[in-house]
């Protein structure tokens, strides 16, 4: 099954002629992604990649039927850019942008809640479900079908993470990417409901990080789960006090630090990977096999 | 971005939050001549990004002008918390019957902006116990509205139909129009004092969004950052000095922060923290390997995973400054793999360079190197 997209997904790309957008556009296509219209106001009627432009996103929609759309457009641009996806009925809204205002993802997030669609970002590297569709930025070659999902804050690392899985063997049913940012559309207990849920998936990786409370969230989920977790937190090494890049990666008054988050989830039954590339044979343990 | 007190205070005033008369001063006469306009007893304190003044002698209370701009001239010559003292907020020392506690922040797991208070604030603010501190989430579609205020009031104790629950309920609503019209992620008045009738914020401290600074066309700030970290942030990257002696560069903050742990884990230590992701392009990455080797490191380790990144403009970056300065005056490790990653490949060897595969390898690589 895969969560969230698969290979039925109708997708639109919002702000499709961009430098990035167009680029990526062409990376999500050779994917194997079913994008069938791209957005850019003032462009319409161009095609990039062979995919036609509208204006709008309501004259797109008139046209084709859109499940998902992934949002590529400069910050300035992006709340308005989220709620026009979101306001035409569009279920799936991924915002890889970053840098974008607190107050504006705050305002997204609660209108998504309200429409009743799932927001990833902003600040995502986006989602893959593996060899069936990808929306976003990451490097297609390492990401395969398979049964591992992953759900993670943090873009590179998780290309980091995955790519270790892939070498070793194991692919993925969908790797989530919920956004570096302040306020995100989905939390690590959305996401692990849903993989709980799904046929596909047998085991998940947690990728956190440190700073927040989510992860400690998380853990009292984790206890109820059938699944196997195995998670990975980033900041072992930081000083308290200095914010590490994004806003997730901060420990202010003794709380969201490094041990807490472990002892918590080791508590919850997880098993934590000290490393990034020791999480391969965790899950390989997890699922007892070679 | 960070404002000093008196730079919120401004824009307190701004809003038509009472504040306490007075204005900052840059030397001792300065603050004489405000002690004067005063004409009473007055308080001089340091302007710095720092929650300790009282305690480190930064705060004083002159009775008279000339004693105003003596303790001018001590506190401008204080160094606080390592920080320099280069101004003073002078201004008229207030009658305190009561303490309290005011702040809107963000709230990153309820995905909003949450208003915290309190009736005991002032200096003990963090030892309060959990009751008395009131925490009362903003929904955002719903906005601010005068009966949140009021249940705040309520919930504080403080009698609504006073002088006291009047003001509170306008502070309330003015904090909140201050967060969304300005982007401040922080607002926070400690101590909000009671002065007979009045209600005053006796200190301010303001946050502004440094994501929202593109719409922020007139409002103060205070640098807090180090000559090397405002060239990255300028650069549009992620920059943190720490005090090891391998100077790391990779793309992505959750992969950056990997990389530091495994080379600490392996026995190595970082001498900073550098995010170049986000598809930083050729001529700012080799800025930003400029800004690594001008930190003098015993070594420089490069790990970059590409997904929006590209690995030939990184190959390019790296060979860019490897020309202009005939060769790395430190050992160099690269590991490079993701999109364009043959591409990328090519271009290093041609400067004789052969990157690695994994993250593991090449950490253990660059370690061995500096010893």
């Amino acid at each position: 099954m895969a969560i969230i997209i698969d290979e039925n997904t109708n997708v639109l790309v919002m702000g499709i002629t961009g430098r990035q957008a167009s680029f990526h556009t062409k990376q999500m296509l050779a994917y194997g992604t079913k994008i069938v219209a791209g957005c850019t106001p003032g462009k319409g009627g161009q095609e990039v990649e062979g995919i036609p432009v509208y204006n709008t996103v309501r004259e797109a929609c008139e046209k084709h039927r859109i499940d998902a759309s992934v949002i590529f457009v400069p910050a300035a641009g992006t709340k308005d850019a989220a709620l026009e996806n979101l306001e035409a009925g569009i279920k799936v809204v991924v915002i890889v942008t970053e840098g974008v205002p607190v107050y504006d993802e705050i305002d997204i997030v609660a209108y998504a809640k309200r429409k009743g669609a799932y927001v990833l970002g902003p600040n995502t590297f986006g989602i893959v479900s593996g060899g069936k569709c990808k929306m976003g930025i990451p490097p297609n070659q390492y990401f395969v079908e398979g049964d591992v999902g992953v759900v993670a804050r943090s873009g590179t690392l998780t290309y980091e993470i995955v790519g270790n899985l892939t070498a070793n063997g194991l692919g993925q049913s969908t790797v989530v990417g919920m956004g570096g940012d302040r306020a995100v559309g989905l939390t690590f207990v959305d996401v692990l409901k849903m993989f709980e849920k799904d046929d596909q998936t047998k085991a998940v990786v947690m990728i956190g990080e440190i700073g927040g409370n989510n992860e400690e969230i998380a853990a009292e989920y984790i206890k109820e789960m059938t699944k196997p977790v195995v998670a990975f937190i980033a900041g072992k090494s930081a000083p308290p006090g200095k914010r590490m890049g994004h806003a997730g990666a901060i420990i202010e008054r003794g709380k969201g630090t490094y041990q807490g988050k472990v002892e918590a989830l080791t508590a919850a039954g997880a098993k934590v990977a000290p490393l990034p590339f020791e999480v391969p044979a965790l899950i390989k343990e997890a699922l007892g096999r070679k | 971005m960070k404002m000093f007190e008196y730079m919120g205070k401004e824009l307190f005033a701004k809003y038509g939050l009472p504040v306490p008369k007075g204005r900052m001063a840059k030397t001792p006469e300065e603050a004489a001549q405000i002690a004067a306009e005063i004409g009473g007893p007055c308080v001089v304190k340091s302007q710095v990004l720092s929650g300790k003044r009282g305690k480190a002698g930064g705060i004083k209370f002159p009775n008279t002008p000339e004693e105003a701009k003596k303790a001018a001239e001590e506190v401008l010559s204080m160094t606080i918390q390592g920080l320099p003292v280069e101004c003073v907020l002078v201004e008229e020392k207030l009658k305190i019957d009561k303490e309290l506690y005011m702040s809107i922040t963000i709230d990153g797991s309820a995905k909003q902006a949450v208003m915290i208070a309190s009736a005991y604030g002032g200096m003990d603010i963090e030892e309060q116990p959990e009751e008395y501190i009131i925490k009362k989430h903003i929904d955002p579609e719903l906005g601010m509205h005068p009966f949140f205020a009021r249940d705040v009031v309520r919930r504080m104790g403080i009698p609504l139909n006073g002088p006291h629950g009047k003001e509170i309920v306008k502070i309330v609503q003015t904090l909140y129009k201050i967060c969304k019209e300005k982007d401040a992620e922080l607002v926070e008045i400690n101590p909000l004092v009671f002065s007979g009738d009045r209600v005053i914020a006796a200190d301010s401290k303001v946050t502004i969004d440094e994501d929202a600074m593109f719409r922020m066309v007139d409002l103060p700030f205070v640098e807090d950052k180090s000559p090397a970290e405002r060239a990255a942030k300028d650069l549009g990257l992620s920059f943190v000095e720490l005090d090891g002696d391998i100077a790391v560069m990779a793309n992505g903050a959750g992969i950056t922060m990997g990389t530091l742990d495994t080379l600490q884990a392996f026995g190595g230590t970082p001498r900073n923290f550098l995010d170049c992701g986000g598809g930083t392009g050729r001529e700012a990455t080799a800025k930003a390997l400029d800004i690594l080797l001008n930190l003098q490191p015993k070594g420089l380790f490069i790990n970059i995973f590409g997904g929006i990144t590209r690995c030939d403009d990184v190959a390019n970056a790296f060979k860019d400054v490897y020309e202009a300065r005939g060769g790395f005056p430190v050992p160099v490790v690269i590991r490079l793999v993701g999109t364009n990653q043959d591409a990328g490949r090519e271009i290093l060897r041609s400067i004789g360079v052969e990157a690695f595969d994994f993250m593991q390898d090449a950490a253990r690589r660059i370690i061995e190197l500096v010893r």
